[in-house]
């Protein structure tokens, strides 16, 4: 591989872009291709699409012989939590574990504390002021889980500008009617905030905090794994 | 306050590992892990970086081939063309370096630069 296409793979990474390096195996031959390049001439198209959607890597046969080896680099998924709140306490290790980075915002410092959270990085600040700290990206999952429109209602709408790739938001179908309401008078279309995930989390009778931590965790996870198709998980 | 990204050691690392090396003026090549069979302890895609003295970073079984992955790459930085290497049970080479898991991999290794 020679070093300008093994920079420029690293400054994707680094800038939390997904890209995939094309190695032809027979030549030795690499190219990058980033997941914004424009697609319409590439004959590996479906094949990039496919990996950029599962982040596997693999060979590809080429017709006529020979054989293609595409390496996936998909940035780490990171989950941002909006609210220090019981059901916080739950889902930052669980996630953690499933191998996402979290980050938990909350301006009310009596919720934001170190003794509730301790492994993990917890930002006891607006969501205005926290986003300034860490970039919203669409290898980002947002769980706003306050029920306070004051602090989650700009985290969602964010979330929905930076095509967060998970957007979800806790409260009843009610709740939910009203902040629908509130963000598209904040000039969000009815099609952009259709894509929040609400009442929040896969349907499976969760009651405990623990359990509605684990729906929503399932739901990331599906969402995640379904990158940039149609499929929306039936609730 | 804690850092806001929880340290991940990633195949990123390596690689930005691998253009840092180089710019230290070392000579490098890289190991990756294109296929496998069975047991296999390391994912494919699955990166080890190596040096002309045969100092290495990474992983592409998780121990059982590193040995051979190395003098190999050691090869491949002098010659400077790429090579595919195989390891598995039906492979006697992998008997002689051990990959105990049952598995087999195939690797590609080329120069960096």
């Amino acid at each position: 591989m020679d070093l300008a296409t093994l920079h420029a793979l690293n400054e994707t990474r680094r800038g939390r872009q997904a890209a995939i390096l094309v190695t032809d195996l027979d030549s030795g031959a690499v190219r990058l291709v980033r997941e914004t390049d424009q697609l319409d001439d590439e004959p590996l198209a479906a094949h990039l699409a496919e990996r950029f959607r599962t982040g596997r890597s693999g060979t590809v046969d080429v017709e006529g012989g020979g054989a293609l080896f595409l390496t996936v680099s998909l940035p780490p998924p990171r989950l941002v939590v909006i609210g220090a709140v019981h059901i916080s306490q739950a889902l930052a290790p669980m996630a953690r574990i499933a191998g996402f980075d979290v980050t938990i915002i909350d301006p009310r410092t009596a919720f934001a504390t170190t003794e509730r959270f301790p492994d993990v990085a917890l930002l006891p600040q607006w969501p205005e002021e926290a986003f300034e700290t860490i970039a919203l990206d669409p290898f980002t999952a947002l769980a706003a889980l306050t029920h306070d429109p004051k602090i989650d209602d700009f985290a969602l709408s964010a979330a929905l500008s930076a095509d967060c790739f998970y957007v979800g938001a806790l409260g009843s179908r009610k709740t939910h009617a009203k902040r629908l309401d509130r963000l598209q008078a904040l000039g969000l279309p009815g099609e952009v905030t259709a894509r929040i995930r609400a009442p929040i989390g896969l349907a499976i009778g969760a009651q405990s905090p623990a359990e509605i931590a684990v729906s929503i965790l399932a739901e990331i996870v599906g969402a995640l794994r379904t990158r940039g198709t149609d499929t929306l998980l039936s609730r | 306050m804690s850092g806001v990204l929880n340290p991940r050691p990633a195949e990123s690392d390596v690689l930005a590992l691998a253009e840092d090396w180089v710019s230290q003026g070392r000579s490098v090549a890289l190991a990756t892990v294109i296929e496998t069979w069975g047991s296999a302890p390391r994912p494919v895609g699955s990166h080890l970086i190596v040096d002309a003295n045969g100092r290495f970073e990474g992983s592409v079984s998780g121990g059982c081939v590193e040995g051979a992955v190395v003098q190999e790459a050691i090869d491949v930085i002098g010659v400077g063309a790429p090579r595919m290497l195989d390891f598995g049970v039906a492979d006697e080479t992998a008997w002689r370096v051990g990959l105990s898991c049952g598995g087999r991999i195939r690797i590609y290794v080329e120069k960096v630069g």
